[in-house]
């Protein structure tokens, strides 16, 4: 239906076609949580792999750091609305902390965990392949906690709230398991260009 | 009419409707609320928020959230409040296009954890920065129906007395509800005005806040610009709020 009176922005040539449907461009970066920022030491800093319940391999921050660093230089589209482009991160690519732990991916569907008790399920397949790290920094400074430091999840081709924040595990589990943001009411996968924002759609 | 609220969670799939605009207030300077009447609407509850999508002639289309203000009251409206983004895109098509009888794409409601029931309980601590009040009203304005005798207590920032969203409403609410108390402060006023405090939030207000309830909040509710919810979380983990019982939702840069 259209809005009467309602012409828009346009976004300009080479923006538009970069955009997933509903979602407008920011300079900006901003922040969204569903609670205050954490605050997390790096000297009591933990990522762990778990397969179920089991832990396969657990990392302090220096033996973490050691691990291969990649970069990734991505576009990233928040559920919320908001898109920023080019965003450069750096960090341990998926592939390499399975490679450390000496497993291959044991099950279809895995869980972020983070230090504020906040989780989200993103199906293996989307950390695999060289499409997801766990980030430490962004624009080539240690990210700020504010924006998900020490590490965060990135998956950056699907909505924003699947790149958990504060990440401390990945756990894969026998089946597709809802996390925070999905027991309310948000899309299991979560593709912004098929504009899955809520379940159902 | 049934007189209970009309509390519904989000619906297990989210379908775009029109919703016919009956009312429009100009509520400050930079602030349009607009009351809606979705054509297909099972009721909300406090704290939740609506997309609302715009569509041009040629089919291109802008969304955006808008928390919802009024309380789950069973009239089938809700009521939208609208900021004014001077280099927004759907903010002045609001305030300069929309008229009473347009209708308006919208669906909802949408959200399942910046909620609050009768049933979850308080004391409820809500602190708000500018247009951040607005799902906090909502919680406001029902629980003073649904559960009076809950005790609340609202730390409010605007910039000046005349950004102050429902400034009438909550001063007369603070005055007249035992079980309700305001600390409203403006960081860019000088001009005193009564019950209306000055400065930025600290830790003092807080502690003023804390004190004014009879018991710790079970939860303390935190809305506004993302450098606000910051400050406002740090003076609340500081003043001893568990981090578990803190929800927080930002908006902005």
């Amino acid at each position: 239906m259209a809005t009467r009176g309602f012409i828009g922005k346009r976004p300009t040539d080479g923006v538009g076609d970069r955009l997933p449907p509903g979602q407008y461009l920011t300079e900006d970066f901003p922040v969204l949580s569903a609670g205050p920022t954490p605050r997390v030491g790096l000297a009591e800093w933990r990522f762990t792999l778990k397969d179920g319940v089991r832990p396969v391999m657990s990392w302090d921050w220096e033996a973490f750091n050691r691990l291969p660093q990649s970069k990734l230089t991505r576009d990233i589209h928040c559920v919320t609305k908001w898109s920023k482009f080019n965003t450069a991160w750096s960090g341990v690519m998926v592939d390499d902390i399975l490679a450390e732990a000496g497993i291959a991916a044991p099950s279809e569907w895995t869980l972020a965990h983070a230090y504020d008790g906040y989780t989200t399920n993103v199906p293996t397949e989307d950390l695999v392949g060289g499409k997801a790290m766990v980030a430490t920094h962004f624009e080539g400074k240690p990210l700020i906690a504010d924006h998900g430091g020490p590490a965060r999840l990135l998956v950056p081709h699907l909505y924003f709230w699947k790149s958990a924040k504060w990440v401390n595990g990945l756990q894969f589990t026998r089946r597709d398991e809802a996390g925070f943001w999905e027991l309310r009411g948000y899309h299991m996968r979560g593709d912004p260009w098929r504009e899955q924002r809520f379940t159902g759609d | 009419m049934s007189s209970l609220p009309d509390i519904a969670p989000q619906p297990a799939r989210l379908v775009w409707q029109p919703a016919a605009v009956v009312a429009i207030t100009r509520e400050t300077p930079r602030v349009k609320i607009f009351r809606l009447k979705p054509a297909d609407w099972h009721g909300f509850t406090a704290g939740q928020h609506v997309d609302v999508r715009l569509t041009a002639p040629d089919g291109y289309q802008a969304e955006r959230s808008y928390s919802i203000g009024s309380a789950p009251d069973g009239s089938g409206e809700i009521e939208l409040v609208i900021d004014l983004i001077d280099e927004g895109e759907v903010s002045p098509f609001f305030h300069e296009v929309v008229e009473i009888g347009d209708e308006i794409e919208i669906r909802g409601p949408i959200g399942g954890h910046f909620i609050w029931r009768a049933e979850d309980g308080g004391p409820l601590l809500l602190i708000a920065g500018g247009s951040g009040l607005v799902p906090l009203m909502s919680v406001l304005r029902y629980r003073a129906q649904a559960a009076p005798e809950i005790p609340a207590a609202l730390i409010y920032s605007a910039r000046r007395r005349e950004d102050l969203i429902w400034c009438g409403e909550l001063l007369r609410r603070a005055a007249e509800d035992p079980n309700f108390s305001l600390f409203a402060t403006l960081s860019r006023e000088t001009a005193p005005t009564e019950g209306i405090r000055h400065g930025r939030i600290d830790r003092a207000l807080v502690d003023a806040a804390l004190e004014s309830l009879p018991a710790p909040p079970k939860t303390t509710f935190l809305c506004g610009s993302n450098p606000f919810v910051s400050a406002a979380s740090t003076f609340a983990l500081d003043a001893g709020i568990p981090f578990a019982s803190i929800k927080a939702e930002r908006y902005g840069g």
